[in-house]
């Protein structure tokens, strides 16, 4: 009975639990190959060049951007109650604390996260994935935890530069544009700044990195049918992957920061 | 070893996707040294069974045994360690494209048996000049090489690790008459020299009657007819009779829709 709404709703739940059923044993089989011989160094650091190297400039120019916006927004806010000395610490606090990271992952999940799926799911569609078992080669240890390793340790240092961009972004506003002191400026950001602000931000940044090559991983290796199938990986691996930043970013920011 | 056993043997194998039904119960058995070919028509779940018998599909029941060991229960360390006598010829080829053709070729020595990479290399070169292709080839990317010369490589790398057992999945599908029967020529060569057991299948029969010792059809997902090459013009069997001959009209109908 395909009208039945019962079973609409039975079907709907039951391939909800699947695909988390799924994605559990994925995430547990590719992160356990992570702490497992044999290694791939030589494909790590490849992947960490893709990964973190190659999103620079794109990453580097959101963070510019964002601080400098930030900058002008706050002023406009601030200098109506005389608080214009509080801006610097707004400004490396929301870089460190949340835009850094975010923005800087979100635009990652773009880049890498398609990249990802659409390589792997074009293996996957063309049975290279078939052909590392048949040559004695696992596709998890080979393919997936090299991967996942690289988005885990360069998204923390690609997140540090973003946010030191960032706040030089608001530096150069600051001072050139709304004539703040370049000395107390500084001074203001290194009194506001704490350890907690900046370990909180980069633990998001490699929760984010792990989180966006997974969801590349995930269902570029699950695609089935020729391009189309790659295409439709490569869409659910960039929307996942945004999603499940932001889901995160909150549960983070509750496990820090909270009272 | 015992020549009574056989080296590969399959009884009962299932295997469904969905509802949708592609192993019901395939029975085969190959001697040690034999070439079998199985024969059938498109979707009739060939490339089903050979994934299934090296286990890059998970079979549902029944069992499959080589060199006297089951298979589709085995744990993983066990699984690799049978992997390690197993060569597959895809029908894709399924190159590595990000790799050039003699690092596809000695992928399973570097790889998956931790070769020297000089020693690889040599062993690489020695099975491309047996498949006909020469050095000049060696640092080319798949890409570059036409079709026929992608089979070649591709052959070249399931041969590479001298597996005692050969898996051809459809060797000669996509190929000009010429260069088929190059790959049919290349495909009992390398069957001589290594003296290999092999399973291919194919619904070309011009390969087939060069290929096979033995013929298998497999119609709905069972064997129908096993029988010696020179007995399959006197099979006696209407589906046989019909498939060898390719007519449209007989006992098979071709499903023109996947139900």
């Amino acid at each position: 009975m395909p009208n039945n709404p019962l079973a609409l709703i039975g079907r709907s739940v039951l391939s909800i639990f699947g695909i988390a059923g799924r994605l559990t044993l994925f995430t547990l089989e590719s992160s356990s190959h992570c702490f497992r011989p044999p290694f791939y160094p030589k494909l790590i650091l490849h992947q960490m060049v893709k990964i973190g190297f190659h999103s620079l400039p794109v990453v580097g120019l959101t963070a510019i951007f964002t601080g400098m916006v930030l900058v002008l927004q706050t002023y406009t806010g601030f200098s109506d109650f005389a608080a214009e000395s509080s801006i610097p610490i707004i400004v490396v606090r929301s870089l460190t604390r949340e835009l850094g990271p975010v923005l800087a992952a979100l635009m990652v999940a773009g880049r890498v996260g398609a990249a990802t799926a659409a390589e792997i799911g074009t293996m996957r569609v063309t049975e290279q994935i078939d052909a590392l078992t048949t040559l004695s080669t696992n596709p998890y240890k080979y393919l997936i935890a090299p991967r996942l390793i690289a988005g885990f340790i360069s998204l923390p240092l690609l997140v540090a530069v973003a946010e030191i961009i960032g706040v030089m972004g608001g530096y150069l506003v600051s001072t050139y544009k709304l004539g703040f002191n370049p000395t107390v400026y500084i001074q203001n950001i290194f009194d506001a700044l704490e350890t907690l602000d900046i370990v909180s931000g980069l633990v998001k940044a490699a929760v984010f990195g792990f989180l966006i090559v997974l969801m590349g991983c995930y269902h570029g290796y699950n695609s089935r049918g020729g391009a189309q199938g790659v295409g439709a990986a490569t869409t659910n691996a960039v929307v996942s992957g945004a999603a499940l930043i932001l889901v995160f970013n909150y549960i983070i920011t509750e496990a820090f920061f909270s009272k | 070893m015992s020549n009574d056993r056989p080296k590969i043997e399959v009884r009962g194998l299932r295997k469904s996707f969905g509802s949708k039904i592609v192993l019901d119960g395939a029975d085969l058995h190959v001697a040690e040294g034999e070439s079998l070919v199985v024969i059938g028509g498109s979707g009739t779940g060939k490339s089903v069974l050979i994934k299934t018998i090296i286990g890059l599909l998970e079979a549902d029941g029944g069992s499959v045994k080589i060199d006297g060991e089951e298979v589709t229960t085995m744990r993983s360390r066990d699984r690799d360690r049978v992997l390690r006598k197993i060569g597959m010829l895809f029908q894709g080829s399924a190159l590595f494209d990000s790799l050039p053709v003699w690092e596809n070729v000695a992928f399973g020595l570097i790889q998956g048996r931790a070769t020297d990479r000089r020693e690889a290399k040599d062993i690489a070169l020695a099975k491309l000049a047996s498949v006909g292709l020469g050095a000049d080839v060696a640092g080319l990317y798949p890409a570059e090489l036409s079709g026929g010369m992608q089979k070649r490589v591709a052959l070249a790398r399931a041969i590479a690790a001298n597996p005692e057992i050969i898996f051809f999945d459809e060797p000669t599908t996509g190929l000009d008459p010429i260069m088929a029967d190059i790959i049919n020529e290349l495909v009992v060569q390398c069957r001589t020299e290594l003296g290999a057991t092999t399973i291919s299948i194919t619904h070309d029969m011009v390969s087939t009657r060069k290929i096979a010792d033995r013929i298998a059809m497999i119609h709905g997902g069972r064997i129908i007819w096993e029988g010696p090459v020179a007995a399959i013009d006197e099979s006696g069997n209407a589906y046989v009779e019909q498939f060898i001959n390719g007519r449209a009209e007989g006992p098979i109908k071709m499903a023109v829709r996947e139900s």
